[in-house]
């Protein structure tokens, strides 16, 4: 799956109304991706899961700073996610469907917030981008 | 399926301020425009050759009317959903051969289409609640393939 260059455009003209909002839009995707798949929060252990909390909160704000990172460099993707993949792969070892789960809830914010401007061709943009982030995290595990 | 009351509220109580005719066309043009393989069972349709030409083909908008009406009768039914949709799966299975997972990306599909129509009103606990009744739905459509 290869994002065109109408992909990359839509994806950062979109991009454009995340920031600002990297750390709301981040936790509301982690509070919905543990309300909605309970199994989620077998990962975050560690975490105060509740509304509000600091630790989702920073969490969030790693996770939308680091795929606007891949935003940014489109052609670059697999290094600017190289870290993060090694941390997936070596340290965290989750499982990749949860990558998905996760894409799932960050569309929804992306929807609920954009609402109109989230367009069939937007969404196509980042179902693609979203799933392909998730191909490279998983890209170390085996 | 369980459904604790809250869920059925949260489900129901949204269902009604759902429009059938503008979010079921969209739902169906949204999937066949970010998952174009769904295309294959759609090839009378006319013209599906962009996005612009999907979202205005009348006969995308009358089929997903046509789903999303009887999507209604799964949230009249929540607890008989897979009796609600026999005929409907052994259709899907028998005569459309229709793969399963089908049903589950048009489930996400309506999801998001759901978050765009109602904004913030679609908290997380109203997505818990019918990313739920999606799945139960795909799951009795997919229930008598054999």
């Amino acid at each position: 799956m290869v994002l065109t260059h109408e992909d990359c455009e839509l994806l950062q003209q979109t991009w454009e109304k995340v920031l600002g909002h990297q750390e709301d839009f981040g936790a509301e995707a982690l509070e919905r991706m543990f309300i909605t798949y309970p199994q989620t929060k077998t990962y975050f252990p560690h975490f105060d899961l509740h509304h509000g909390s600091e630790q989702i909160r920073n969490h969030g704000r790693k996770v939308v700073n680091a795929l606007g990172e891949a935003v940014k460099n489109m052609d670059h993707m697999s290094t600017a996610l190289s870290e993060l993949s090694n941390l997936h792969a070596y340290n965290l070892r989750v499982d990749p469907v949860n990558f998905k789960l996760l894409s799932q809830c960050f569309q929804v914010v992306l929807a609920v917030h954009l609402k109109d401007q989230y367009t069939p061709d937007v969404h196509r943009a980042y179902d693609k981008f979203l799933s392909a982030v998730g191909d490279m995290l998983a890209e170390k595990y085996r | 399926v369980h459904w604790t009351a809250e869920e059925k509220q949260l489900v129901t109580s949204l269902w009604t301020k759902v429009n059938v005719d503008e979010c079921g066309g969209e739902a169906l043009g949204r999937l066949l425009i970010v998952y174009p393989w769904t295309q294959r069972f759609f090839s009378s349709f006319g013209n599906l050759s962009s996005s612009t030409a999907i979202c205005g083909n009348p006969r995308v908008k009358a089929h997903g009317k046509k789903v999303f009406t009887s999507f209604g009768e799964a949230v009249k039914n929540l607890d008989n959903i897979k009796a609600t949709y026999a005929k409907l799966s052994e259709l899907h299975c028998e005569k459309l051969h229709v793969d399963p997972q089908n049903f589950n990306l048009l489930g996400d599909i309506f999801i998001i289409v759901l978050a765009a129509h109602f904004g913030k009103d679609f908290t997380p606990a109203c997505q818990a609640a019918w990313q739920k009744l999606v799945r139960v739905v795909a799951h009795a459509l997919a229930y008598h393939y054999h």
